[in-house]
């Protein structure tokens, strides 16, 4: 099956933590890997998100900055820094809740799954070997176009409190992108801001 | 004499390549000019670095709530949909210890592509001085509505902000930005100007922003941007009266704030004392 894992050297992030993404539609087993997360086995040390709840790339790409940010000036919240992925998403400072509402459920279909290379042997290589036997679903190209068949705007919308905003479907072509423009830099607000 | 010594970059931006360029650095801040978190797309860096003067534990302190409120007016803006930069990232806690650690803060914003209004407005004068004595009345005329047009829009754009519950703190020419338009001053050679003067109107530096819908402050807020533009811009001072129309038609509240702006001018920007 051809891999679409992604590495992206982050602007302004160290080159020596490239993250590697990979997005998956129609997974068969999830509860499966929700389990080695909650049994807290190494080889599965991924931030596994629930796509639905991602809008775009850049959503994505913020909740990760700022996670592998305060990784690096050691400030993190939660146990690691695909934990604290996870909970970068979320827009209030429960830990618990957000992986709830961010992170892989055992009736999870479409996952975004990151990992950041913390240590040298995690190359793009040792992912897309592991992920490849690991997950079952289909990969998918981790872009704006994929993210808007999966994405559930009104779930989103909700758990940031953002219900008063225009949702992108609406209106004609220009109208439809201004309000995904301004949906899409309200979440970024939300996460720079969570915890202010 | 000591060389000049441009100011050193917090981590993380140590690791970003090309280095953020310096655009502006004031007593508070520096601004940079850098990439986003997509490498294609530009940003705009604000850094509040430490004041080693004040008491580290005070410094921390007033270095976190000022970017912090910043960054929170921006937010409420752009969930109401006024046009301003938005917020992309934050750092409010600097690292390191409280004695030798770094005490600043920043703010990642989104890029703004265009002219300040201050650049805009002098571009037009420049070119409206230079051409006066060739023009007929009516291309004096088209000229001149131009000018009143964009001062109509910023009226309507900071009647959106104050509808939204935000006073700026510091509106001049320089802190509205047209977007879109050249930036350098070559357009005052051709011949029709004021179409250099189309585009949207974006409230940039919310560095002294506050959260308020008292009539006084939005009073002051708009009082302050008058003095500053018949400061600067003597020739579009006239103009005013088609900002004070771009504002009251934005929204209820406007007439009442543009009653007690008769009051502010009367006495100024600081309310008296006595009594």
């Amino acid at each position: 099956m051809a891999s679409y894992l992604e590495t992206i050297a982050l602007p302004h992030l160290p080159p020596s933590l490239p993250v590697h993404v990979a997005l998956y539609r129609d997974v068969q087993n999830s509860a499966f890997l929700k389990q080695q997360l909650l049994a807290g086995n190494a080889e599965f040390e991924y931030a596994l998100i629930d796509a639905s709840m991602v809008l775009s790339r850049a959503h994505a790409t913020s909740a990760v900055f700022r996670a592998v940010n305060d990784y690096i000036h050691e400030r993190l919240k939660s146990r690691n820094v695909h934990s604290e992925i996870v909970f970068s998403l979320s827009p209030t400072n429960n830990i618990a809740d957000s992986f709830r509402k961010f992170g892989i459920t055992d009736s999870t279909k479409d996952l975004l799954v990151v990992k950041v290379s913390e240590s040298p042997e995690i190359t793009h290589d040792s992912v897309a070997t592991h992920l490849g036997s690991s997950i079952q679903g289909t990969p998918v190209p981790f872009d704006d176009e994929t993210l808007s068949k999966i994405s559930d705007v009104g779930k989103i919308k909700k758990l940031y409190k953002l219900g008063a905003l225009p949702s992108p479907g609406q209106g004609n072509a220009a109208q439809g992108d201004d309000a995904k423009r301004r949906l899409e830099l309200s979440l970024l607000g939300a996460i720079a801001l969570r915890g202010s | 004499m000591a060389e000049y010594k441009p100011p050193t970059l917090p981590s993380p931006f140590t690791n970003t390549t090309p280095p953020p360029t310096l655009l502006t650095q004031g007593a508070e801040a520096h601004v940079y000019k850098t990439a986003s978190l997509d490498p294609a797309i530009p940003a705009a860096l604000k850094i509040r670095p430490s004041k080693p003067y004040r008491h580290p534990i005070l410094d921390r302190r007033l270095t976190r709530q000022r970017i912090i409120q910043e960054a929170r007016c921006l937010f409420k803006l752009i969930k109401e949909g006024v046009s301003v930069p938005g917020v992309l990232a934050l750092d409010w806690e600097g690292h390191g210890g409280a004695e030798s650690g770094w005490g600043g803060a920043w703010l990642l914003m989104e890029w703004v592509e265009g002219a300040v209004v201050r650049v805009v407005l002098e571009r037009w004068e420049a070119w409206m001085k230079q051409n006066e004595a060739s023009l007929n009345p009516v291309q004096r005329e088209r000229e001149e509505a131009s000018a009143r047009a964009l001062l109509k829009r910023m009226g309507a754009t900071i009647g959106a902000l104050h509808k939204a519950g935000v006073i700026h703190g510091d509106l001049t020419t320089s802190n509205l930005m047209l977007r879109g338009s050249p930036q350098d001053n070559t357009a005052t050679t051709t011949t029709e100007n004021g179409a250099s003067m189309k585009g949207d109107i974006v409230l940039i530096d919310f560095g002294l922003a506050s959260q308020s819908v008292q009539d006084e402050d939005r009073a002051v807020d708009l009082y302050v941007l008058e003095r500053a533009i018949g400061s600067t811009h003597p020739r579009s001072e006239p103009f005013f009266d088609a900002l004070v129309q771009g504002y009251r038609e934005s929204h209820r509240g406007a007439p009442s704030t543009l009653k007690r702006l008769e009051d502010v001018r009367m006495r100024g920007r600081k309310r008296s004392m006595i009594g």
